[in-house]
C-alpha cells in the first residue's frame, strides 16, 4: 500500500515537472524564436491590401464564384473555404452522394469554361480537398479556367497566362510535390491589374 | 506514376537509411542511464534537478514488475490530469474563442486517446479545444506518451540481452533522459523548421479577413428562441429521367436529370419537416490560429498524430509545403528506424538489428507501391463522370502533395502508429483504403509506433524463431536465450488480445443501432468505417475513416476501451516476457542455432507478420474494402 502511495504521488510530481518543461517552456521557446525569425510565418503567412486591411493568408484557399476570378477547388469546410472549420467530405469511392456531387460540379465546371459536352475535366477541378481549404489548384486546371477570365476581365489570354505563370510554383528544391497555382494569389493579383474593372458579375 | 514520384520515394527511404545509424547510437547513449551526450552541459543539471524533485536516484533499478507499476501510475495520473483540464477548460486560461468544456465521455475519449499515443479525435480541435488545452493537456501526453513507449522497448531489449538480472531498468529515469535529451531537442528544431515553412506558432485570436468574391450560403432559419423553423414538404430524388423501357433520356450525350417525389408502400407522397433554409451573405474568412508548429513537431516525432486542426496535417497551416511534408514523413519513422540500430548495437549483434529494418521496409515499400498504384488509377465510377484519367483519386487529397505524398503519408503513417493524415482516407479507393487499415492490423510492427514497433516486432521476432525451432526440431532460442512456453504464452497473449477487441468491438457496433447511427457512407464502406475505427483505436494508431461519426457516448467510451486493451494489455504481456528472459542466462550460440539475420531471417520474420498477424482480419476485409473494389468496377454506388 506504502509502495504504490510512493508511486502515484512520483507519477504526480513528474507529470506536473513535464507539464511545465513540455507544454510551457518548450512551447513558450518556439513561439518566442518563431515570431522573433520569422513573424510572417508564424501568424499565418496573412495578405494584406494597399489599405492594411487583412485579405486572407497565402496558405488558405478561399471561394470564388464570379467569371471575373479562377475558382478553387469545391470544399467541405464549413459553408466552403470556413477556416475555423477544416474537412474532407469524407465521402467513399461507391457513395451515390459524392458521384452525385462530382457529376453536377462536371457539369457546371463544362458550362462556366464553354468546354464541349463531353470534354474531361482535371480531377481536382471537381473533387473537395481533405482539409477544404486548399489554396492550389492544377495548372491544367487554370489553364481550362483562363479564358473565361480573360473575356470577363477584357484582358488578353497572354496577360492572364503570364500572372498564372508568377503564380505557378514547381516541386520545392525541384523534387518534392506536384506544381500548383495559388488561387488567392492570382486573383489578388488579377485585381492588382485593375486595367479595365470588371463588367460582368455572373453567379452571383 | 511519375517518374519525380519514384525520386522521392528514393530520397524517402535513402535519408532515412542515414539517419539511422547516428540516430541509434545516440539513442544507446540516451537510453543508458549513465550515457553521457553533447547536450549534458545544458540539459544536465534540470535532469537532476528533476530527480530531486521526484526523489529517485538515476541508478535505481526496477524489476519487470515495479517498473510496469510506475508505467501504470504514471499513465493513470497523466490521464486524469489531462481529464480535468479538458472538463475545466472554461475556467482555465488561454480559451480566446470561449469554448465550453467537453462532455464527460469526449474527454474520457481524448484523455484516454491521447494516454495510449493513439491520439484517436473525436472532436474538431480548432472548434472545440481551448489553447491551453491543446498546448498542455494534450501536447504533455504528445512527449510522455511516446516517452513511455520508448522506455517500454528499451526494457524488453535489456530484458533480452541482460543475462540472469532481474532488473530491466529505471522507468522514471527512462521517462525523462528520453524527453529531455531526445524529444525536447529534436522537436524544437524541427517546430522551428516547420514555422519558416508556415506553420503557425501565436496565441492570437482567429483573424477575420474581407474576401474579394462574397457568396451566399443557406442557413437554416431560427426563431426567436433559437429553435429552427421547419416546414412541411414533399420528399424528392434527383435521378436520371428514364424512359418507359428503362434506358435513361439522353440528351446531347449526357443523361437527363430530374426531382421525383418519392412515394411509401402505399403510393402515397412521402412529406417530411425540414428546416426552412435563408440565404446568408458570407464577406469575410475566420481564420483559426494557435500554437501548432510545437504540437505538429512532436505529434509526428512521437507517432502521436494528433492534429491541432480538425484536418490535421493536411491542414495548411499544419503542413504548408511539399517540403514540410516530406521532414513530417521522415520524422514519423526517424526514432522507430533507429531502434532497431538500437537494438542490433545492444544485443551486439548489428546485422539482427539491419535484418529486422529490412523486413520492416520491405513491407513498407509493398503498402506504399498498392496504395499509390490504387490512387493514382483513380475511380472509375468517377472517371465515367468525366474526370481525366491521368489524374488519379483527387477527392480528399490536397493539390501541393498529390497523388503520391498522400499515398505516402497514408502508408507511413498507419506503419508507424502515427495516425496523422494528409489526406482523408475514408475517400480513397477501395484497395487503396485497404492499405492504411491492414497496416494497422498488422500490430504496427513496420517500424511502428516509437518503440511500441521495436516491441510489437519482437513479438514476432520471438514467434518466428519458435515456429523455425519447431521445424528443425531444436529448442528455439533468441539472442542466446532458450524460448520457453512461458515466453511464447507471453506473445500469443499480447497478439490475441488485440485481434479479440478489434473484431468484437466492430462486430457489436455493426449489430447495434449507436454503431450503425454514426456512418457517413453505407454499403461496405460503411462498415469499413467501423472497422477502420476499431483497428486504429486497438493499434493506438489514432487516423480514421472519418465520416464516422464517433462523438457520442456509445464510440466515445468503447473506442476508449480498446484503446487502453491496445495499449496496456499488450504492454504488460510484453514486460512480463522481458521479465522472464532477464533472468535466464545467455548461452554462447551452437551449430543449431537458428541465425536471427540474414535473408532466412528476413523472410521468416515478414512471414510470421503476415500469417499471424493478417490472417485473423482478412474475413473482415473481405466483407469491407475487398468486396468494394468488386462493387467499383461494376460501378455499384450506394
Amino acid at each position: 500500500m506504502k509502495t504504490l502511495f510512493t508511486e502515484l504521488r512520483v507519477a504526480l510530481v513528474a507529470t506536473l515537472i513535464l507539464a511545465a518543461v513540455c507544454c510551457g517552456l518548450y512551447p513558450l521557446a518556439v513561439y518566442g524564436v518563431a515570431q522573433a525569425l520569422f513573424p510572417k510565418q508564424a501568424n499565418g503567412s496573412l495578405l494584406t491590401d494597399a489599405s492594411g486591411t487583412v485579405r486572407g493568408s497565402h496558405l488558405l484557399g478561399q471561394n470564388f464564384t464570379s467569371d471575373q476570378y479562377f475558382h478553387s477547388r469545391p470544399s467541405s469546410a464549413g459553408s466552403g473555404y470556413d477556416a475555423a472549420n477544416s474537412s474532407g467530405s469524407n465521402l467513399g469511392p461507391t457513395s451515390r452522394k459524392l458521384a452525385d456531387a462530382i457529376a453536377q460540379n462536371v457539369a457546371d465546371y463544362r458550362q462556366q469554361n464553354g468546354l464541349a459536352t463531353n470534354a474531361v475535366v482535371p480531377a481536382d477541378a471537381v473533387t473537395a480537398s481533405a482539409s477544404g481549404l486548399d489554396p492550389h489548384i492544377s495548372p491544367a486546371n487554370a489553364n481550362l479556367q483562363a479564358d473565361r477570365v480573360a473575356k470577363a476581365r477584357h484582358l488578353s489570354r497572354q496577360q492572364v497566362d503570364e500572372l498564372i505563370g508568377r503564380n505557378t510554383e514547381g516541386p520545392d528544391w525541384g523534387v518534392f510535390g506536384d506544381p500548383r497555382v495559388n488561387v488567392l494569389e492570382l486573383n489578388l493579383a488579377l485585381d492588382r491589374l485593375g486595367a479595365s474593372s470588371p463588367t460582368s458579375k455572373s453567379n452571383p | 506514376m511519375k517518374p519525380l514520384d519514384a525520386a522521392q520515394l528514393a530520397l524517402f527511404v535513402g535519408i532515412l537509411a542515414i539517419i539511422t545509424k547516428p540516430l541509434g547510437l545516440f539513442l544507446v547513449r540516451v537510453l543508458d542511464a549513465n550515457g553521457r551526450t553533447w547536450l549534458d552541459p545544458m540539459v544536465g543539471p534540470l535532469e537532476r534537478l528533476t530527480y530531486r524533485f521526484l526523489g529517485i536516484r538515476s541508478t535505481g533499478q526496477q524489476d519487470w514488475r515495479q517498473y510496469t507499476a510506475s508505467m501504470l501510475a504514471f499513465s493513470l495520473v497523466s490521464c486524469v490530469f489531462t481529464y480535468a483540464i479538458l472538463r475545466l477548460q472554461d475556467r482555465l486560461p488561454l480559451n480566446p474563442q470561449a469554448f465550453a468544456p467537453m462532455s464527460d465521455h469526449l474527454a474520457f475519449n481524448t484523455a484516454v486517446s491521447f494516454t495510449t499515443n493513439t491520439n484517436w479525435q473525436s472532436y474538431v480541435g480548432e472548434a472545440t479545444l481551448s489553447y491551453f488545452s491543446q498546448m498542455v493537456a494534450l501536447t504533455l501526453h504528445n512527449f510522455t506518451s511516446a516517452a513511455v513507449g520508448i522506455a517500454i522497448a528499451a526494457a524488453l531489449v535489456r530484458g533480452l540481452v541482460g543475462s540472469s538480472v532481474r532488473t530491466l531498468g529505471n522507468f522514471w529515469v527512462d521517462l525523462i533522459r528520453i524527453t529531455y535529451y531526445l524529444l525536447l531537442p529534436v522537436t524544437f528544431v524541427f517546430a522551428l523548421f516547420f514555422v519558416s515553412q508556415g506553420v503557425v506558432q501565436n496565441f492570437s485570436s482567429y483573424t477575420h479577413a474581407k474576401l474579394s468574391d462574397p457568396f451566399t450560403v443557406q442557413v437554416p432559419l431560427s426563431d426567436s428562441n433559437g429553435m429552427p423553423v421547419m416546414t412541411n414538404v414533399v420528399v424528392t430524388v434527383h435521378t436520371a429521367k428514364l424512359q418507359a423501357d428503362g434506358t435513361p433520356v439522353l440528351k446531347d450525350g449526357a443523361a437527363v436529370w430530374e426531382d421525383v417525389p418519392v412515394r411509401d408502400g402505399n403510393g402515397g407522397v412521402v412529406h417530411t419537416n425540414l428546416p426552412v433554409m435563408v440565404d446568408q451573405k458570407v464577406d469575410e474568412q475566420v481564420m483559426a490560429q494557435g500554437p501548432v508548429a510545437s504540437q505538429a513537431a512532436i505529434k509526428m516525432l512521437g507517432t502521436n498524430g494528433g492534429g491541432f486542426m480538425n484536418a490535421n496535417a493536411a491542414h495548411p497551416f499544419e503542413n504548408p509545403t511539399p517540403l514540410s511534408n516530406f521532414v513530417q514523413m521522415l520524422s514519423i519513422f526517424a526514432i522507430g528506424s533507429a531502434l532497431t540500430y538500437y537494438l542490433g548495437r545492444v544485443s551486439n549483434n548489428q546485422a539482427h538489428g539491419w535484418s529486422v529494418w529490412t523486413a520492416m521496409m520491405v513491407l513498407f515499400l509493398v503498402g506504399t507501391a498498392v496504395c499509390w498504384w490504387a490512387e493514382a488509377r483513380g475511380n472509375p465510377i468517377h472517371q465515367a463522370l468525366g474526370i481525366a484519367g491521368d489524374s488519379g483519386n483527387m477527392e480528399g487529397k490536397e493539390v501541393r502533395f498529390g497523388i503520391f505524398n498522400s499515398a505516402l503519408f497514408a502508408t507511413i503513417t498507419t506503419d508507424a502508429s502515427c495516425g496523422a493524415v494528409n489526406s482523408m482516407h475514408d475517400s480513397f479507393t477501395a484497395l487503396g483504403g485497404l492499405i492504411p487499415i491492414f497496416n494497422m492490423q498488422l500490430g504496427e510492427v513496420v517500424i511502428g509506433g516509437v518503440g511500441a514497433g521495436l516491441y510489437g516486432m519482437l513479438v514476432f521476432v520471438v514467434l518466428g524463431v519458435f515456429i523455425a525451432g519447431l521445424m528443425v526440431g531444436r529448442t528455439p532460442e533468441y539472442l542466446g536465450k532458450k524460448i520457453q512456453a512461458y515466453e511464447v504464452k507471453m506473445a500469443m497473449l499480447a497478439l490475441l488480445v488485440l485481434t479479440l477487441s478489434t473484431l468484437g468491438f466492430t462486430a457489436w457496433a455493426a449489430i447495434s443501432p449507436w454503431g450503425l447511427a454514426g456512418l457517413n457512407n453505407s454499403g461496405p464502406h460503411g462498415f469499413t468505417e467501423m472497422f477502420y475505427a476499431y483497428s486504429s483505436a486497438n493499434a493506438n494508431n489514432g487516423s480514421a475513416f472519418a465520416g464516422l461519426t464517433a462523438n457520442t457516448p456509445w464510440y466515445n467510451i468503447t473506442l476508449g476501451l480498446a484503446m487502453l486493451v491496445g495499449r496496456f494489455l499488450m504492454i504488460v504481456p510484453i514486460l512480463a516476457m522481458a521479465g522472464s528472459m532477464a533472468r535466464k542466462r545467455t548461452s554462447p550460440p551452437s551449430l543449431g542455432t537458428f541465425p536471427v539475420s540474414g535473408t532466412t531471417f528476413v523472410i521468416l520474420l515478414i512471414g510470421t507478420v503476415l500469417l499471424v498477424g493478417a490472417l485473423n482480419y482478412l474475413p473482415g476485409l473481405a466483407l469491407g474494402p475487398i468486396v468494394e473494389h468488386f462493387l467499383t468496377g461494376q460501378s455499384q454506388l450506394f
